[in-house]
């Protein structure tokens, strides 16, 4: 589930509001918050659109997990929208689906 | 009647509009069917749950997609090699139009710019789609077809004109705490299917939603015994993605290995393995390139394991089995013509929304042939909805009266309690002694509790404005699951998913489609199957 909005990262712009497919997050006059976090699907989907990887969502579908800052150091913050070539520096994964290699199995 | 739909004034605390076609439901299904009908001269509207661009479990995911060249001999493989697995329910002229309609929208997604990999020969590769990707895709071409796009946004019942025919949708705005009201010449239902809230990747959008309106209108179902596949996924974790577990060894807590179990033909082992106790995976069969295939693949696959501190080609974890219900099942809103045309005139249905059995009779091995499908029926209902429109013309519609029922309107003065009923229904369906491994004992005493629910629920008050959204979709799934049920009962032998442990063969004489429908009283009948009644006519 959605565990994490870095306030060092996030600049208020709301994206994560609107594209949540499950409606987790509220506006607020300051960044957003998580206030429905048991309606969290653990689809990923935010952290994907977040353009300042300041979401971190947690692995775990049912069950809160409390996260340790620590992360932020690490290569965990964004790591999914990298991973997808949804970034300006990884754009050239987004055309390296493999799965026809895969089919068939 | 081209142009943006016109927003009209309406009174304080709802919006209004009026649309020529509106859609429900924004993944694959609805997207296609809502640039379609705007192709076709319509002025769309298209309500959306969620987010259209990442509602729905296409969007969260990775799928294969039914892209076959249109060589005569590999459609014909392609078709043959799944008529066994789904019980020979299929028909062999839908299954050949959607292979044609898939390979010209998957072209299309080319022309768009879907960035397809180029395999080693230079050819493009067009047989799978990255969810996210697809659907950002999606939602800018809606846009640009001229489709106003309401977000957030879920349909709770349809609007009926006095000569029965379905007249639009009424819903909430869940972030303007306000309801919308659409009216229209007609409605493309595209809700997806239902998961029953089980967290199957992307699926907790998917409660049934369409299937409870379109039956309050009085259309009809089919299939729906087809409704019990199970995803693998990290015990603790939402992503299904069964083909990477095609590499996998399942072990007990002991190590042993648990006999006969697999990803593909071996499921069943895992979920009597999982009613005795934990069951664990690695993918401890995949190489150097298959592993590096997977990475770049589906790069979410990964992510409960990297963030877990899991190898999981070289370390064991434990495994559940999610239910993934009609989304992955064949059931659904039974069409009557190749517009996809429901039971009720002015109402379509796409996507998983609509029964899948005409491609996939009563299996689907992966989310290949239900890309394939949405894609395909969402282009079908989308003009077909629109030509409808078109003919019924500009004439007034006279009164339109609101189809919804449960939770909707006042009753005995009992409230609605929807998060006891959702889990109560979750009691009845999740289990794999019920609903996986089926029996007539088993499944008549879960009808009893699901009965007596719903008389419970269908007396009780209207839900509160904050818990009518959760109101109706738990009634969504109550009836699904009565829906399922009755079917499962009704086809007393083992066709493709639907497995009886006392029936556990194949029988030709059910070789024929269960229709069900009703809510206060769900009934079924039997239909015939094309090919099976014209052999009986020959003979």
């Amino acid at each position: 589930m959605i565990e994490v909005i870095d306030a060092e990262r996030c600049t208020s712009c709301d994206i994560c509001v609107n594209v949540c497919p499950t409606n987790v997050f509220d506006k607020t006059d300051g960044i957003p918050v998580i206030a429905r976090q048991s309606d969290c699907q653990t689809c990923f989907l935010c952290e994907l659109y977040c353009p300042e990887d300041a979401l971190f969502v947690s692995p775990f579908a049912d069950m809160a997990q409390s996260i340790d800052v620590s992360l932020k150091q690490g290569a965990l913050l964004g790591s999914y929208r990298r991973a997808v070539g949804w970034t300006d520096e990884t754009r050239e994964l987004r055309g390296i689906d493999r799965s026809y290699l895969l089919f068939g199995h | 009647m081209t142009g943006r739909a016109e927003r009209l004034s309406a009174s304080t605390g709802s919006v209004e509009y009026d649309a020529v076609v509106l859609v429900l439901g924004g993944g694959p299904a609805g997207t296609w069917a809502a640039i379609s009908a705007a192709e076709y001269g319509a002025r769309v509207v298209l309500a959306d749950k969620g987010f259209c661009g990442t509602s729905g479990a296409t969007a969260a995911a990775g799928t294969g997609v039914w892209y076959i060249d249109p060589d005569p001999a590999l459609r014909e493989a392609a078709m043959a090699g799944r008529e066994k697995m789904g019980g020979y329910l299929q028909d062999r002229r839908w299954m050949a139009r959607t292979l044609d309609c898939t390979y010209a929208q998957s072209n299309r997604l080319a022309d768009w710019g879907y960035p397809y990999p180029v395999d080693g020969a230079g050819k493009s590769q067009r047989n799978s789609l990255q969810g996210p990707e697809y659907m950002r895709l999606m939602r800018k071409r809606t846009k640009a077809a001229g489709v106003t796009i309401l977000d957030h946004s879920p349909a709770l019942e349809l609007l009926v004109d006095d000569g029965g025919a379905v007249a639009g949708a009424t819903g909430l705005r869940r972030q303007k705490d306000d309801r919308w009201i659409v009216r229209a010449k007609a409605v493309v239902i595209a809700t997806g299917g239902c998961a029953f809230l089980s967290k199957t990747l992307g699926s907790n959008v998917l409660t049934g939603d369409g299937y409870l309106m379109a039956a309050e209108a009085g259309a009809e179902l089919t299939s729906m015994e087809f409704s019990n596949p199970y995803a693998i996924s990290a015990a603790f974790g939402s992503v299904t993605k069964t083909l990477f577990y095609g590499w996998a060894t399942f072990t007990y807590e002991d190590g042993s290995v648990v006999p006969g179990a697999a990803s593909k033909g071996g499921r069943s082992a895992i979920a009597r393995a999982l009613t005795q106790g934990a069951v664990y995976a690695q993918l401890d069969k995949a190489d150097d390139a298959v592993r590096h295939s997977m990475r770049a693949s589906q790069p979410n696959f990964f992510l409960p394991f990297d963030r877990t501190g899991i190898d999981p080609f070289t370390q064991r974890f434990p495994v559940t089995l999610r239910l993934e219900g009609t989304v992955r099942g064949t059931g659904g809103l039974r069409i009557v013509d190749d517009t996809c045309a429901t039971t009720l005139p002015g109402l379509y249905a796409a996507g998983d929304a609509a029964t899948r059995e005409l491609v996939c009779g009563g299996f689907t091995g992966g989310g290949s042939h239900n890309a394939a499908w949405a894609m395909s029926s969402g282009s079908w209902a989308g003009q077909g909805a629109a030509d409808y429109a078109r003919l019924a013309g500009s004439a007034p519609r006279g009164q339109v009266s609101h189809a919804g029922t449960v939770a909707l309107r006042e009753r005995a003065g009992r409230p609605f309690a929807p998060a006891q009923l959702a889990r109560a229904i979750q009691d009845e369906v999740f289990p794999y002694e019920l609903n996986y491994f089926r029996e007539a004992v088993r499944l008549n005493g879960s009808l009893q509790r699901l009965d007596a629910l719903w008389a419970e629920a269908s007396s009780a008050d209207a839900a509160s404005e904050a818990d009518v959204l959760r109101a109706r979709e738990a009634a969504a799934m109550l009836a699904t699951a009565r829906w399922m049920y009755r079917s499962g009962l009704a086809r007393k032998e083992s066709r493709g998913m639907h497995r009886r442990d006392d029936y556990p063969g194949q029988d030709e004489r059910f070789r024929h489609y269960i229709t069900a429908g009703g809510l206060d009283e769900v009934w079924t009948s039997s239909r015939a199957h094309a090919v099976s009644s014209y052999a009986e006519a020959a003979e």
